[in-house]
């Protein structure tokens, strides 16, 4: 297995056309090795959600390649990009996004519905809620598998996200503000789940603008105006100090 | 994701509106029972006119005058009827009918505005009725003017009751009758009560019952039996030639027409076939409205599910696996509307069917033809929502509040 898991080479965005372009990404080249755990910072606009949304093959850059797990993502259609995400990235977004009407069980079960039909790992239905339970169990959510979103609090349901995010087993997660709608008690919780993935060896890419919560990425990544500012291990005080001084 | 993991995901989505979502079915509720009500009305109308052709015989021809020509319904006269007797060959029978409206009065009851019939004595061979107790009259009493009748089965209980009217007199106009006889009771066909009537010598209706300004020896229909189907056409263009010559008309203007049962049956079958036409258009039209309906609410839950549509692209769905869910969704809707409407529609058959003014049958396989239609509908009417739903960009959907 090779070091790195991503790697993008001058990945750039722009939106609209002519004297309305905004570049969004101004040419960004970032390369995460297995096991990483990266904050990134930057201020309001700067870029950092369209970052996460390429990264996550959500989106595919203006220009500029993009490899992911060993493979060039960048000029893939709309179905494989959907495969990609499905095998090999959890998401775990600021406002959850659990749907409210199914229960927490079935919630994380969804990704393991999108499994390509002829894919070997895919899980056997009867193993897919044994599965899950297993992941609310590990986000210490066993005994709420039959509660909906709307019976959880806050910091419950994003951790029901997590399992959710996990569930699949994916090589990256990528969390876009996570703690963003959590009070700093359930953003404690919900760090302290993610620096256990950090431990398990999952690599984890994290957008915030909390120094506290970017504490616990052993590097920050900080960005400007579509720019990557600096990169650096640890506390994020660089960034924040960068911010500063503006 | 598999075809059935997509049902089922399609399932939950509908049953999160329950409500909402029966009502959007209504118009393929309507459509589909209208299509089963329309088979079966028409399967219904069909058996009937074949009762009737058994009940009249196909063997019939029928003499009478045209339609829409001023003053031919008095160009038909008794001697018509003489003549074809006497000069068409292939026939079994001539029977001449004049029929009038009259009180009749009998066993201390009256009558009011019945229909008397005057009638030849080969009437009973040629319409192929039969008599419950008496006998027909003669042709000596015809000849002679007798006053004799037959009374309907109808006419026979109301006036007598269950008591043999032999012999009993009974007053028509002002004329004094013999009662000889009763038919057999026919019912009610197309309309027409055949137990509500008296027969009389057709001379007896000229000599009381004629107006002098029709003429006193016209007939409104001459009944022509013919010895078998094979030699209807001969004895059609036989009987067509002689009236031709009699009334001195040209060929492609006579003053009388000349029609057999199936005829008059293809006339009855176009207004068969104008009703389920009819239908027809109200089942395609409720398809029309439902499908819209259903393609309306699929819209709007494509909106309303935007976000979910979002996230479940970024888990991992495919915009075909997303197409496939809305599009199941419309058709399941249509169908669970396909299921509601068939039973509306068995029950409506049954209802028409027993409401006693319309005969109907169920025809079993309006039922899958019905479910198809549905299906149809809703792949149709759900391709376009469904296509929406695949085309959403996943980022945009997550965003959406
Ligand atoms: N769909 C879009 N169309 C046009 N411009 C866009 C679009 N998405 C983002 N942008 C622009 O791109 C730039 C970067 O946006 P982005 O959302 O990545 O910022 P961010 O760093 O995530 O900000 P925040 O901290 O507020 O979330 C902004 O100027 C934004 O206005
Ligand atoms: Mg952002």
């Amino acid at each position: 297995m090779e070091e790195l898991l991503l790697n993008t080479q001058n990945v750039t965005k722009f939106y609209g056309s002519d004297d309305a372009t905004v570049h969004a990404l101004a040419g960004v080249n970032l390369s995460v090795r297995r096991g990483e755990f990266v904050a990134i910072m930057g201020p309001s606009g700067s870029g950092k959600s369209t970052l996460m949304n390429i990264l996550g093959c959500l989106d595919r850059p203006t220009s500029g390649a993009y490899v992911l797990d060993g493979e060039d993502v960048s000029e893939l259609s709309r179905a494989q990009l959907a495969d990609v995400r499905n095998r090999k990235i959890g998401f775990i977004f600021q406002s959850f996004n659990l749907l409210p009407r199914l229960s927490a069980l079935k919630n994380v079960m969804m990704p393991m519905l999108y499994y390509r039909q002829d894919a070997d790992e895919r899980p056997r239905v009867d193993e897919r809620e044994e599965r899950a339970t297993r992941a609310l169990e590990d986000v210490g959510l066993g005994d709420r598998l039959h509660h909906r979103p709307n019976q959880l609090s806050g910091g419950q349901q994003q951790r029901v996200a997590i399992a959710r995010a996990l569930v699949n087993q994916p090589p990256l997660i990528l969390a876009d503000e996570p703690t963003g709608n959590l009070d700093s008690h359930a953003s404690e919780e919900v760090m302290t789940l993610i620096g256990g993935l950090h431990r398990k060896g999952v690599t984890i890419l994290m957008v915030t603008h909390d120094p506290t919560i970017a504490a616990h990425a052993e590097r920050v990544v900080c960005l400007r105006d579509g720019l990557i500012v600096a990169d650096g291990p640890g506390g994020g005080g660089n960034c924040v100090e960068r911010e500063g001084r503006r | 994701m598999t075809f059935y993991e997509t049902l089922g995901v399609a399932w939950e989505g509908l049953a999160l509106n329950k409500a909402r979502s029966l009502l959007t079915t209504l118009g393929v509720i309507i459509g589909v029972a209208s299509v089963i009500v329309m088979l079966g009305v028409s399967a219904g109308a069909e058996a009937a006119i074949a009762e009737r052709i058994n009940s009249l015989g196909a063997d019939l021809i029928i003499v009478g005058p045209m339609r829409g020509v001023p003053g031919a319904a008095r160009t038909l006269v008794y001697d018509d009827a003489l003549a074809i007797a006497e000069n068409v060959r292939g026939i079994n029978g001539v029977s001449a009918e004049q029929f009038t409206t009259q009180d009749v009065s009998g066993g201390g009851t009256l009558l009011e505005a019945i229909s008397v019939l005057g009638v030849t004595p080969d009437f009973p061979a040629v319409r192929d009725y039969r008599l419950l107790t008496g006998r027909f009259f003669t042709a000596e009493e015809n000849d002679r003017k007798t006053k004799v009748a037959v009374l309907g089965y109808g006419i026979s209980q109301d006036l007598f009751g269950a008591e043999d009217p032999f012999g009993q007199q009974v007053t028509i106009g002002s004329t004094r009758f013999t009662v000889v006889g009763v038919m057999q009771p026919k019912g009610v066909i197309a309309d027409v009560d055949y137990d509500g009537r008296v027969y009389i010598p057709l001379s007896v209706v000229f000599q009381k019952f004629s107006s002098t300004m029709v003429g006193a020896d016209r007939v409104r229909t001459i009944y022509v039996k013919a010895e078998s189907r094979e030699v209807m056409d001969s004895v059609i263009a036989q009987i067509t030639a002689l009236l031709v010559e009699r009334h001195d008309v040209e060929v492609s203007q006579p003053d009388f027409s000349v029609q057999t049962q199936q005829d008059i049956i293809a006339t009855q079958e176009a207004t068969t076939e104008a009703f389920r036409d009819l239908l027809a258009w109200v089942a395609g039209v409720s398809l029309l409205v439902g499908g819209i309906g259903i393609m309306n609410i699929m819209l709007v839950s494509v909106t309303e599910r935007t976000r979910e549509i979002g996230l479940r692209q970024a888990l991992g769905a495919r915009p075909w696996d997303v197409q496939l869910q809305f599009l199941l969704e419309a058709v399941i809707l249509s169908l669970v509307g396909g299921l509601a409407g068939a039973v509306g529609g068995i029950a409506g058959v049954y209802l028409f069917g027993s409401l006693g003014t319309m005969r109907t049958e169920l025809v079993p396989a309006s039922i899958p033809l019905a479910f198809g239609a549905a299906a149809i509908v809703g792949v149709f009417f759900g391709y376009y929502p469904a296509t929406q739903a695949a085309r959403l960009d996943p980022i945009e959907a997550l965003r959406r509040e």
